[in-house]
């Protein structure tokens, strides 16, 4: 059930580097998602780029002090 | 703009009653929600931002600036106001300048680097427990364990000899604390006359360190992207910020936790709730409480228009209490969405350190109440000194026995 919930909902996630202060609060709150590169910058994990259906995603969104997360909804 | 809380305008900032408790003077400002006017010690009137979404919303905008050198920048005290001309990396200046500097900072700070450094904050925070404990009870706990940990840790971190602690832990004091505005200016010339001839024996090693003070000097300082001045005005942001705060977390944390033992045996029964237990101490505590900024537009808002030039302070305490999204905001509560607290601020100036905070509070605190099954304070809680209202929240002393 899960894994069919997982491929249906389709994410798109896109980080703003202009925007970015590398907090870090993305990776903290969806660690399965989101990192920071080697200067410290929000970057998605390999593989993880649509969200990997994690709900913490827009937590993750939220969390950004500078609303540098945006999120959407694709659909299948 | 004036709105009808003009009227019964509060001073600010107040000593607290409870220590983590936002001071019971303010109650008419968490009735005044989102934005409220108060009265700052020169008695001018600024706005306080109050309500949790405005927070938000208005530390993320660029419209009000940090520089503290603009006109009409709030001042909470005369200390502060003896040193706004004085030059402040990061907290104290706005983008492009800020996004250079804060740049330079964040990989050393990243939370990969912090749990890389979990290590050594366990041994730091080991060590000084052995030293505690051989001693014997009761102990101080500021002293032997709640200032050197976080002290121990930015100096490792940044390439700062710990063996000059005592110089720059009082120094750290005098600057935040005073007591008068003299002592902050000559606390102030003394940490950049220490940093000047740290770094001048920096350039002058010929194998760079490996703390982050080594690596801006031999790249950042030599590459031109920093001058002199500078990075030492960054060396004194780092030093004073990386341990005063977390110090006070942890030793008002412990003094909060001790004072609720229902809650503190659930934390010792299941460990795994101290990352969630850290995040509810830090909404909860708010010890940074009064971020000030200056309107450089006019700004609408849902409580009024700011106008240009006019002071705008936000009130951690008061913020992080809005009913709104914290029901029953007093209490201790961690089994709450938690999270989204503006303890740590909010927009491009949120604390560049938290996640190493974050580290730091916890391995101190779960330790600290490992290793001592038994603390509990060493006098009436009633009887302990804590900080005064317009500098950082904290304890002065914290005697426990064990």
């Amino acid at each position: 059930m899960q894994n069919e919930t997982r491929e249906t909902r389709h994410m798109h996630i896109d980080i703003d580097h202009d925007l970015c202060v590398g907090a870090g609060q993305c990776a903290l709150a969806a660690p399965s998602v989101f990192t920071q590169d080697d200067d410290g910058y929000s970057a998605l994990l390999p593989g993880r780029e649509d969200g990997g259906g994690d709900p913490m995603v827009r937590e993750a969104a939220r969390a950004c002090p500078v609303s540098a997360i945006t999120v959407s909804e694709t659909g299948s | 703009m004036t709105d009808m809380t003009e009227s019964h305008t509060v001073a600010f900032p107040q000593n607290r009653t409870c220590p983590y408790h936002p001071p019971t003077a303010y109650d008419p400002l968490r009735d005044a929600r989102p934005l409220a006017r108060i009265t700052l010690y020169d008695g001018r009137p600024v706005w306080l931002v109050t309500g949790h979404a405005l927070a938000r919303t208005l530390l993320a905008d660029p419209r009000l600036s940090s520089d503290r050198t603009r006109p009409g920048f709030p001042a909470p005290n005369a200390r502060f106001a003896a040193v706004r001309n004085r030059k402040t990396a990061l907290l104290g200046v706005d983008d492009p300048e800020h996004r250079v500097q804060r740049r330079m900072m964040v990989p050393s700070f990243t939370l990969r680097r912090a749990a890389e450094l979990r290590p050594e904050i366990q041994r730091i925070v080991d060590e000084r427990l052995d030293t505690m404990i051989a001693r014997g009870a009761p102990a101080e706990l500021v002293s032997a364990f709640a200032l050197p940990v976080p002290s121990m840790v930015i100096c490792a971190l940044l390439g700062v000899p710990y063996a000059d602690h005592d110089f720059f832990e009082e120094q750290s004091r005098r600057l935040l604390r005073g007591p008068t505005a003299a002592d902050t200016m000559d606390a102030r010339d003394r940490l950049e006359e220490y940093f000047a001839e740290l770094i001048d024996r920096k350039q002058k090693q010929p194998e760079p360190g490996d703390g982050v003070l080594d690596e801006l000097v031999h790249q950042q300082l030599r590459d031109g992207e920093l001058d002199h001045e500078e990075l030492i005005a960054l060396a004194v942001i780092l030093l004073v910020a990386g341990h005063e705060t977390t110090a006070n977390m942890i030793s008002l944390g412990t003094y909060t936790l001790l004072q609720h033992p229902d809650r503190l045996a659930e934390l010792r029964a299941d460990p795994a709730l101290l990352p969630d237990a850290v995040e509810e101490l830090m909404r909860m505590l708010s010890i940074a409480d009064g971020m000030l900024r200056v309107a450089v537009e006019d700004i609408e808002t849902d409580g009024g228009t700011i106008l240009a030039g006019d002071g705008v302070v936000f009130s951690t305490s008061v913020i992080n209490r809005d009913e709104a999204v914290y029901p029953d905001p007093d209490a201790l509560d961690w089994h709450r969405p938690t999270r989204h607290h503006v303890a740590f601020g909010f927009g491009i100036h949120q604390c560049l350190g938290q996640n190493l905070a974050r580290a730091e509070m916890e391995i101190a605190l779960r330790t600290l109440f490992d290793r001592l099954p038994n603390l509990r304070l060493a006098v009436p809680a009633e009887e302990i000194p804590f900080k005064p209202g317009d500098t950082i929240q904290g304890m002065l002393e914290l005697p426990v026995t064990w």
